[in-house]
């Protein structure tokens, strides 16, 4: 059933991404800033967009249709998603071939689908450009899900140890210093391996490792907030803290929300890619192939079509979403806001 | 300045055992010790067997007692045996120090400057094409997956161009610049594109100060005011940064290593991890933290020498 | 007459606003400054005041644009010297003084060697004998312990004695000109009282001229000789202090001296002049001042007011003003 809590995302996802939008056109500030950033950075959010588009179309999917032999039960009654339907199951070949190549490559056996394969196929046969686009979703999912794990723990973590302060702010300083204390890397395969290799594991093992570092500027944040006169004005009227938090604080950490996120999303997927490499990755991750294909770059001839069109998907995905990430944080940064004449 | 490092001392170790205790959360509540020996004896191994090991390696102790056991000898640096191979871990840490740091400290004594030097460069030239290449250069250079440039790296210069040799390592002092120099190599250009990016930021931040538009008034030459005015201020965030940077030293060592057969703590660090080798990882995140934790007490301390603001207090 | 040692002529600072126009916040501006003299440009924030004096020592920031207009200063005609030849004359020939003493200062480094490295940078001259005219110059603007405090952070040091050490250092050359820009506006009420008198001690013995920036009349009142009224770039009116503070013609000043409150108005409603100070993208063509004059005509809307002299030394730029006094 798992196929169904995906469409079900995907779903809330889209309808999310609408409220958002929604709300954006009416803060004049948030507007602003969205108008600033594509005029900065056009390109680079229409890449991010292409991907995001195929890693939704990837996880959206149902069981039945065509596509698939005859006599293939198994396969008929898989949950296929849009990119998979494009791959029909007679794509594969028996093993590598080159990109465009008509034969394969090691002994040049005629291919089921001669030139077909833009990317080549891989050890297994396997189209290569299909594995790259099922790749997207996973990339997407590290950044998406693990910043949805992310955020909210440094939130609650940061605005209580910056608000309350006191024996509270100690206890999550305390938290905090003694995670952020083991290298990350370290700590994250410590968490891998005692909590197993599957992909939410994965992702909450990042999660654990990244939170750190934002929950210390939310905290910082929220300390100076506290002291803002109009804050002060709202306790002694007597307003609810929790009131205070959510309507006076949050608000106003919310272009660090944004920015963080951006930041973070770059260094997640490139993290994943060392793991994967270490051999605790997330099946099917761009990581993951250029694992597999270290390997042939030393054959001979070498085998250079699964690791580069990996590569460069995995570059073009955090390239754009760095450069947008410098725009994101140009344009929402109070401190750079300053800078204009 | 005594009563600081004391305090800071103090806290340092409170923070370690907070870290000993998340380890024995980590290591022991969930790992199972029948998985673990098996995995080190073999799965078809007899049940007597698996047994033995298991008393072998105290995993059959009720949790407190391991609990205690686990303080007391990560604190007296007691570390033990492999779960893999039963090898001494205290030795293989010694032996495997010295090739890793043959490889980490050159890349961090010359990263450092370099990424420096380049981003004063650019920082100068701020607002120019200079500037806006540069930024995006290192965009570029940071938006590459570490695993590629080994991959690249080593491929490129050490197949194709027959440049360095592709793996292996000899610490005899004549022969082991040959071997350091292609991770090292790696190692900086991996690294350079993010602080740059970093530092030029912290760099173009403190130009727009009041105090630098003083300096000019004054007749100060652009030149001048980067190098002895920003610079100092700017040591603040470098600092923190190169203490965060640290770890990475240590992440980057674990992938060259592994991949050019450099036998040091980082690959000792891979293994354990293909092996599921808990012992050994245990005292690797265990000296990894310590490391962290002497490495943040010192840019304290060297706050206050820097920043005449911060008084021991 | 000998030659003014400030002379500014037409100057015009712009700066790209947003879809590619310029934002020219000093409009046109001219004034001169004669040897010893104090003039004050008052304004309000906004009006381009600052920009007009960072314009002189081009410090304007970056993608600030100074010109077309002149600058004369001290004989050298300022926008076409090279960078070089400008850093000679920012502290020997005009020094500048800053708003907020709090941050104009390198906090990494010691009062002392900041007023030592402003005098290195322009006479050839021992460290030792640096720190021995600096602790002169300390004594002189009314440090305590000045020998001590050579020695002293910025953090370590009140508003009021950053203020001071700020002054040392911009008068450590002897420069012909100073540019104060709200010098005292950032300090408590009575430090602002003692350094506006240091400064008047101080233009008096050393004969500097001062291009006093402000916002705050009563300021003006105590140091200036003259006083230019600058509203959204323009220079509106420029007088000797006592003309412009009794009898002012431009209904820009006069609503300013209008809304200074007064104990022997006890009672009344104080006077303001309506409305806000338009954006710089929305200035009107006429004169810029029509969106809030209370003597407004249509006159006023689409034509620019030319310079009208109403006594010596004493100019204002207002049509209504001008056919009053008979033009």
């Amino acid at each position: 059933m798992g196929y169904v809590v995906s469409n079900v995302a995907v779903a809330v996802l889209v309808a999310g991404a609408f409220w958002v939008a929604r709300s954006v056109r009416r803060s004049d500030l948030w507007r602003g800033a969205a108008v600033d950033l594509w005029r900065r950075r056009p390109v680079a959010i229409v890449v991010v967009g292409i991907y995001v588009a195929i890693g939704l179309l990837d996880s959206v999917s149902w069981v039945g249709g065509g596509g698939t032999a005859a006599g293939d039960l198994v396969a008929q009654h898989k949950p296929r998603s849009v990119i998979d339907r494009l791959f029909p199951e007679s794509f594969k070949e028996r093993s590598y071939s080159a990109p465009f190549a008509t034969a394969e490559f090691y002994g040049g056996q005629p291919l089921g689908n001669p030139g077909r394969h833009v990317f080549g196929t891989d050890i297994l046969g396997r189209d290569v450009l299909r594995l790259v686009l099922k790749g997207t979703r996973i990339a997407l999912l590290i950044g998406g899900l693990t910043s949805l794990i992310v955020i909210p723990l440094a939130l609650f973590f940061g605005i209580c140890a910056g608000y309350f302060g006191g024996r509270i702010d100690d206890a999550v300083f305390f938290v905090m210093s003694t995670l952020a204390s083991i290298p990350s890397l370290l700590l994250l395969i410590a968490l891998i391996m005692a909590m197993g290799q599957g992909p939410v594991q994965v992702c909450i093992a990042m999660g654990v490792t990244s939170w750190v570092g934002f929950c210390r500027v939310v905290r910082g944040e929220t300390f100076k907030l506290r002291e803002l006169d109009y804050i002060q004005a709202a306790r002694a009227l007597g307003v609810s803290e929790a009131r205070i938090i959510l309507r006076h604080v949050l608000p106003n950490l919310m272009h660090l929300v944004v920015i963080t996120f951006v930041l973070l999303f770059s260094g997640l997927v490139l993290s994943e890619a060392i793991l994967a490499w270490l051999g605790i990755g997330i099946d099917g991750s761009w990581g993951q192939m250029i694992d597999q294909a270290r390997d042939e770059l030393a054959r001979d001839p070498i085998v250079w079509w699964n690791l580069s069109a990996a590569s460069a998907a995995l570059f073009g995905l955090i390239l754009a979403v760095n450069l947008l990430g410098d725009a994101v944080r140009d344009v929402l940064d109070p401190r750079t806001l300053r800078e204009e004449p | 300045m005594l009563a600081y490092v004391i305090r800071r001392g103090l806290y340092g170790v409170v923070t370690i055992l907070g870290v000993l205790g998340l380890l024995y959360v980590l290591f022991f509540l969930y790992a199972d010790p029948l998985d673990m020996a098996q995995r080190a004896v073999g799965e078809k191994a007899p049940p007597e067997v698996l047994q033995q090991w298991i008393e072998n390696h105290g995993y059959d102790r009720p949790a407190h007692v391991q609990l205690v056991d686990h303080y007391v000898r990560m604190l007296t640096f007691d570390f033990g045996r492999s779960d893999a191979d039963d090898a001494p871990i205290a030795r293989r840490l010694r032996e495997g120090a010295i090739p890793s740091l043959s490889f980490t400290l050159p890349t961090f004594a010359l990263g450092l400057p370099l990424a420096i030097g380049l981003s004063l460069f650019v920082a100068y030239f701020r607002e120019t094409y200079i500037d806006r290449a540069g930024v995006v250069m290192a965009v570029l250079a940071m938006s590459v997956s570490v695993l590629l440039y080994i991959i690249g790296g080593q491929f490129l210069l050490g197949k194709l161009l027959h440049w360095f040799p592709i793996s292996g390592f000899d610490a005899s002092p004549d022969v082991i610049l040959r071997f350091i120099a292609l991770p090292v190599l790696i190692g900086v250009v991996g690294g350079v594109g993010s602080d740059v990016r970093f530092y030029r930021t912290v760099f173009v931040e403190e130009t727009n100060r009041d105090y630098v538009r003083t300096a000019r008034a004054k007749g100060c030459g652009d030149g001048r005011i980067m190098a002895r005015h920003v610079l100092r201020n700017a040591m603040i965030p470098i600092l923190t940064r190169v203490v965060v940077a640290i770890p990475f030293l240590f992440t980057g060592s674990l992938l060259v290593e592994s991949f050019f057969g450099i036998p040091g703590l980082g690959a000792m660090t891979v293994e354990a991890i293909q092996g599921n080798d808990f012992s050994t990882l245990r005292v690797m995140v265990y000296i990894g933290a310590l490391a962290f934790v002497g490495f943040q007490i010192l840019t304290d301390i060297s706050y206050t020498l820097v920043d005449p603001r911060v008084r021991l207090g | 007459m000998s030659e003014p040692v400030l002379s500014v002529e037409g100057l015009v600072t712009s700066f790209p606003g947003s879809g590619g126009q310029r934002l020219t916040v000093v409009d046109d501006v001219s004034f001169s400054l004669d040897e010893g003299e104090v003039l004050a440009l008052v304004g309000e924030s906004g009006c381009g005041k600052s920009m007009t004096a960072f314009s002189i020592m081009r410090l304007v920031p970056k993608p600030g644009h100074i010109g077309p207009g002149s600058i004369r200063l001290c004989g050298k005609d300022v926008l076409s010297l090279r960078v070089t030849e400008m850093r000679d004359v920012r502290g020997s020939d005009a020094a500048m003084i800053f708003q907020e003493p709090m941050t104009s200062l390198n906090p990494v480094q010691t009062v002392g060697s900041q007023v030592v490295e402003a005098i290195r940078l322009h006479e050839r001259i021992s460290v030792g004998d640096a720190r021995r005219r600096t602790a002169e110059l300390f004594e002189r603007v009314g440090i305590p312990d000045p020998a001590d405090r050579l020695d002293a952070y910025p953090h370590e040091l009140s508003g009021g004695l950053k203020q001071r050490v700020m002054i040392a250092m911009a008068l450590s050359l002897r420069p012909r000109l100073l540019i104060a820009d709200e010098p005292t506006t950032a300090l408590d009420v009575t430090i602002q009282a003692q350094i506006l008198e240091l400064m008047r001690e101080l233009q008096r013995e050393l004969g500097t001229a001062i291009l006093l920036i402000t916002h705050d009349l009563g300021v003006v009142n105590e140091l200036s000789d003259r006083i230019a009224v600058m509203y959204a770039g323009r220079i509106v009116e420029e007088a000797p202090r006592k003309t412009l503070l009794s009898a002012p013609r431009h209904p820009y000043t006069q609503g300013l001296l209008r809304s200074i409150p007064s104990l022997a108005r006890a009672g009344e409603r104080l006077a303001e002049i309506e409305g806000v100070v338009p954006a710089a993208s929305e200035w009107p063509a006429g004169c810029r001042f029509s969106t809030r004059c209370p003597r407004v005509e249509d006159r006023c809307r689409s034509e620019p007011p030319r310079p009208h002299v109403f006594g010596p030394d004493h100019r204002a730029f207002c049509h209504v003003a001008a056919r009053e006094a008979g033009a």
